[in-house]
């Protein structure tokens, strides 16, 4: 079994993707105002889910896209960080100590960092043992770690078990109200602005140049006197952690954790997110993620049998755009306006 | 540039595709399950709903019902409940099937001064400590389901019992609530796994274990499985069944046939009760979908929905605005129920009586569940004194 | 002790069942390179024609003939109409693909047949239990579903090891690219062997009906056992599907057995019993990634 070919060449970004992103920016910083305006204000919920999948997808795509590593068990990071939050939080109003050790914590500068620690610790232990193995076997292995994890998570009765965690609270920041939704959204849009940049950034590094010709063509690299095992292992863990953070941002966004988050069908969806968007481009995850959603939330609200919508929808797209999002948009765009009322 | 423009077009015609109507109709937002192998669950509760609304209203007032599907992912329900309440300003709401579900988005909705009538779900932390005062549960408390089959079986006389469900939150209740009643011993408890669809392994170990009788909650395709595995091991008919009602509702009846006779089932209602409310609603179901459609407990419970809103938007003359006055209405539930006996307790959980209901061959040879006895009046439910409200 | 042979006689027949869905599965993956989602959706697709035939008919007999038939159009048809203008593309787009398929079949099942589970009767001459030894009672049913598994296997063999369509099948596992060079028509090779891996997994749906539930969504939960077997045995391996299905059945029905008991020698009861369920639902899942670390490619690799 050769291993995952992508043909999609991963691209550095230049400076007009620099442009078109401050664009979108701006653009998604008016949203809320833009949102209650037009008297939709459920829209900028539905962006803060698209940012919170486009962090965990583009961290998915970061070895995918660019290590050529098919993850699928990515969900259990996302889940680890979720579980932080609602753990920390279940200690902070029990004032009791996890595991006898460690206080709970309400505080977002706690627990955001916390849980990407977790998923990372987590993506080492499993990075450490996948990485033994390539092409379909990783991808095997790492659902199997994910599957374990779902199960533990699902016998703890101590944390919900099968219903999950409440988090009555969204996690405060200093000086601002958490409660409200639309500073929820603004602290997402921030983190995720820096998570794209800081992603940019170590795309174009020496250690994703190195990542990405790993991909393309290992012996090289090998005789150029590169360990591929050890960088993979760190782009493991960095894209561990990267899904732990959404994972964490996801728990404060919807107040809520249960294993559902691990799930086989989640890390499924991420890789979908990252497939509609595009394989190894920085920002292909995040329209992917949005192309997702957005589809669903239509879809559902047209018709109960949406699921049949979705999959000719994806198959539309695997057939005859070649995995890229555009056509999808195009096609998007022509049917809106005709619904429009 | 051109893209996020596109995008930012997107959005605005997401936003049109979902129009806000005049304010006129009282809007009821229902958020179930209707994808995946629960679907035929949420599809009776919106059903058995919609027989309740005449004409589209509900007490006399103009509803607009709005289903939507979770396909059983809290984060969906969640979302659902958020865009019917800022979109649509929707402030009832109703339909979740499951308790993980219903963990996610039931408190964003009674926090945000809309209304949650449970139809099936009602988890013991809702019940409890969390209990709150725009939170109604029409049907039960999830433990009092267990509670009557541990009642069920004392009724019946047995001395032991081998009892089963699957390793998740909801099964643990399960054996946790039938324990509570139960006078007899326990020869043997087994949890069973959640993905799990051949049991030849659990009917092997009650088999050498030889109890008095065997209870066991598996709602849906594992129930199906379960009863089916046990007529196959020879075990039916030999020792006997106690079950809850999810475990044997009538889809699942039909779906089992002939190896779910001679079942002993726990149930706070069945099609065959003979009063006045729930002859019409039998009716209703028969004349709206036809007498080959089974009638499940969910259909009664939508039903049952239905009538709570209509009486509470019939008393307050459909003015929702004035919330106290309206959850005074709900509270009161003044309409005749189909299963008879009932009230909201201190928590806004039901007091109901409960009954032992068996599985006989019907008039055709068909198997269906008939009414034995009343095994317990005006029960409540464990958690109500910890409600504080 | 009759306990335990009746448990190995539950691990055997779980055994045979992920087989039939395996066997399919471990060719179109080893042969073709695509990672098929949807190949639980055939063994769905089996379950409810039959299933429905056999309740028109009133006869299970005649629901066999209509699930193999069922299965293996919509396995041929989902092979020329998507399948087969994706073998160039990224394994990705396949999974994609794939994956749509799975979300429309589930849907369309739900438009046919509506969305309650449909109930399927036994065979008269199969029902009930036979005493096999003293004490050991056992369905006639289950020892069928069993015979059948161990005869398609041994139908499968003859059939790769004695025919041509075998020899090119084999040639097809281990390099592709040569039986490519070798001027066979490889589209109708692959047609083959999708229709047939989509034919034994209708024929796992319909038999498994009378045990289990014929319902919406069955076939995502037993893909993902099938993958596992299929990536412990090795990709392209029949042999080692065999001997995985086998291995995993018996293993994943004994744990379930005998796990709970063995934990509650050392604590209490509810506690060993909810602790051990928790590690046998993770079972065949350590047991694959014991396996991957220990032989990265599976037991049975046949290719490089």
């Amino acid at each position: 079994m050769a291993d995952i070919d992508l043909t999609h060449g991963a691209q550095a970004p230049g400076r007009a993707p620099l442009l078109r992103a401050l664009a979108a920016l701006v653009v998604l910083a008016a949203l809320p105002t833009l949102a209650s305006a037009l008297g939709y204000p459920a829209l900028t919920s539905l962006v803060t889910r698209i940012l919170i999948y486009g962090i965990a997808a583009a961290s998915l795509n970061f070895i995918l896209g660019y290590g050529g590593l098919v993850s699928f068990g990515h969900a259990a990071f996302f889940g680890i960080g979720g579980y932080v939050v609602g753990i920390l939080y279940q200690n902070y109003s029990d004032e009791t100590l996890f595991l006898g050790l460690v206080p709970g914590s309400n505080q977002m500068l706690i627990t955001l960092p916390a849980a990407v620690l977790v998923a990372g610790a987590f993506a080492a232990v499993i990075g450490a043992l996948s990485l033994r193995t390539g092409g379909v076997q990783f991808i095997m292995i790492t659902l199997a770690f994910a599957q374990m994890l779902f199960f533990l998570f699902v016998s703890l009765k101590a944390y919900g078990g099968d219903d999950g965690l409440i988090i009555r609270r969204t996690n405060e920041l200093p000086g601002l109200n958490m409660r409200d939704k639309e500073v929820v959204y603004y602290v997402c849009l921030g983190i995720a602005a820096l998570f794209f940049a800081g992603l940019a950034r170590l795309i174009r590094s020496p250690f994703g140049n190195v990542l990405n010709g790993l991909r393309q063509n290992e012996r090289r690299m090998v005789a150029l006197g590169v360990a591929p095992y050890r960088y993979r292992l760190v782009a493991f863990v960095l894209s561990g952690m990267g899904a732990g953070l959404a994972g964490a941002l996801m728990a404060n966004f919807l107040r809520f954790v249960s294993p559902d988050m691990m799930h086989w069908t989640k890390s499924g969806e991420l890789l979908i997110m990252v497939i509609l968007g595009g394989v190894g481009t920085l920002f292909g995850p995040l329209i992917g993620a949005a192309a997702y959603l957005v589809l669903e939330t239509l879809l559902a609200s047209w018709t109960e049998y949406w699921q049949l919508g979705l999959g000719l929808v994806l198959l539309f797209v695997v057939m005859r755009a070649r995995g890229g999002v555009r056509a999808l948009i195009v096609a998007l765009g022509a049917l809106l306006p005709g619904r429009q009322k | 540039m051109k893209t996020s423009l596109r995008a930012a077009l997107m959005l605005t015609a997401l936003g049109a595709a979902l129009p806000a109507f005049a304010a006129d109709p009282v809007k009821i937002g229902m958020i179930t399950t209707l994808s995946g192998p629960a679907g035929y669950l949420g599809a009776d509760i919106r059903d058995g709903f919609a027989l309740a609304m005449k004409d589209g209203t509900l007490g006399g007032v103009p509803v607009e019902l709005m289903v939507e599907d979770d396909a059983l992912k809290p984060g969906q329900g969640r979302q659902i409940a958020e865009r019917f309440m800022t979109n649509e300003d929707v402030k009832l709401f109703t339909g979740i099937v499951f308790s993980n579900v219903a963990g996610a988005t039931v408190p964003d909705i009674v926090d945000n001064g809309g209304f949650y009538v449970s139809a099936n779900a009602a988890p013991s932390n809702m019940a409890g400590e969390e209990c709150h005062e725009n939170y109604f549960a029409i049907a039960w408390q999830n433990d009092s389901l267990h509670e009557s089959g541990g009642l069920v079986a004392n009724e019946l006389g047995y001395e032991n019992a081998f009892i089963l469900a699957p390793n998740y939150q909801a099964g643990k209740d399960a054996l946790t609530g039938f324990k509570r009643t139960f006078k007899g011993e326990i020869a043997g408890e087994i949890y069973t796994r959640l993905d799990q669809t051949d049991f030849a392994a659990e009917m092997a170990q009650i088999r050498a274990a030889n109890p008095a009788m065997v209870y066991q909650f598996h709602p849906g395709g594992l129930g199906i499985a379960f009863m089916r595995q046990y007529q196959q091991a020879g075990l039916l008919g030999t020792i006997p069944m106690v079950v809850s009602e999810p475990s044997l509702d009538a889809v699942i009846l039909k779906a089992v046939g002939d190896a779910a006779l001679g079942i002993n089932v726990g149930s706070h209602w069945n099609a065959d009760f003979d009063n006045e409310a729930n002859k019409t609603f039998v009716a209703a179901w028969e004349q709206a979908y036809g007498a080959d459609r089974p009638i499940t407990t969910y259909a009664e419970q939508g039903y049952e929905v239905g009538l709570l809103y209509a009486s509470a938007l019939e008393a307050t003359g459909g003015d929702i605005a004035d919330e106290d006055a309206f959850r005074e209405a709900l509270r009161a539930a003044d309409f005749a129920s189909p299963r008879g006996n009932f009230s909201f307790g201190p928590n806004q959980h039901p007091v109901e009586d409960w009954f032992a209901l068996e599985v006989v061959a019907g008039p055709d040879g068909t198997p269906m569940l008939q009414t034995k006895s009343k095994v317990v009046e005006n029960y409540g439910d464990f958690y109500s004194e910890d409600c504080q409200m | 002790m009759t306990l335990l042979l009746e448990q190995l006689l539950n691990g055997l027949q779980f055994g045979v069942m992920l087989f039939l869905l395996a066997a399919g599965l471990t060719l179109i993956f080893g042969i073709m390179g695509v990672i098929n989602l949807a190949h639980g959706s055939l063994y769905m697709v089996g379950a409810y024609a039959g299933t429905w035939v056999a309740a028109q008919t009133g006869s299970f007999w005649l629901g066999i003939p209509a699930a193999l038939g069922a299965a293996a159009l919509t396995g041929v048809a989902i092979e020329a109409l998507v399948v087969r203008r994706l073998y160039a593309r990224d394994h990705l787009d396949q999974v994609l693909a794939t994956f749509a398929i799975l979300l429309m079949a589930n849907q369309l099942v739900t438009l046919i047949f509506g969305r309650q589970p449909l109930y399927t009767a036994m065979p008269e001459a199969l029902s009930g239990s036979v005493e096999l030894l003293p004490g050991l009672f056992y369905p006639p049913y289950r020892l069928a579903i069993i015979a059948v598994g161990l005869l398609v296997a041994l139908g499968l063999w003859a059939l790769i090891n004695r025919t041509r369509i075998g020899m090119l099948v084999r040639a097809g596992s281990t390099n592709r690219e040569m039986v490519r060079a070798l001027g066979v028509d490889i589209r109708l090779l692959y047609t083959v062997v999708f229709g047939l891996g989509a034919l034994l997994a209708g024929l796992a749906g319909f038999i498994s009906g009378p045990v289990m539930a014929v319902q919406v969504g069955m076939g995502e939960q037993i893909l993902l056992s099938t993958f596992v077997v299929v990536v412990i045995g090795g990709v392209g391996s029949i042999r080692g599907a065999f001997v995985a299905s086998l291995a995993l059945g018996v293993i994943d029905t004994c744990l379930r057995a005998y796990l709970p008991g063995l934990l509650r020698q050392v604590m209490a009861g509810p506690e060993a019993d909810a602790l051990g369920i928790g590690i046998s639902s993770m079972g065949i899942y350590l047991l694959m990634a014991i396996v991957l670390l220990v032989k990265p490619k599976g037991l049975f690799a046949g290719n490089g």
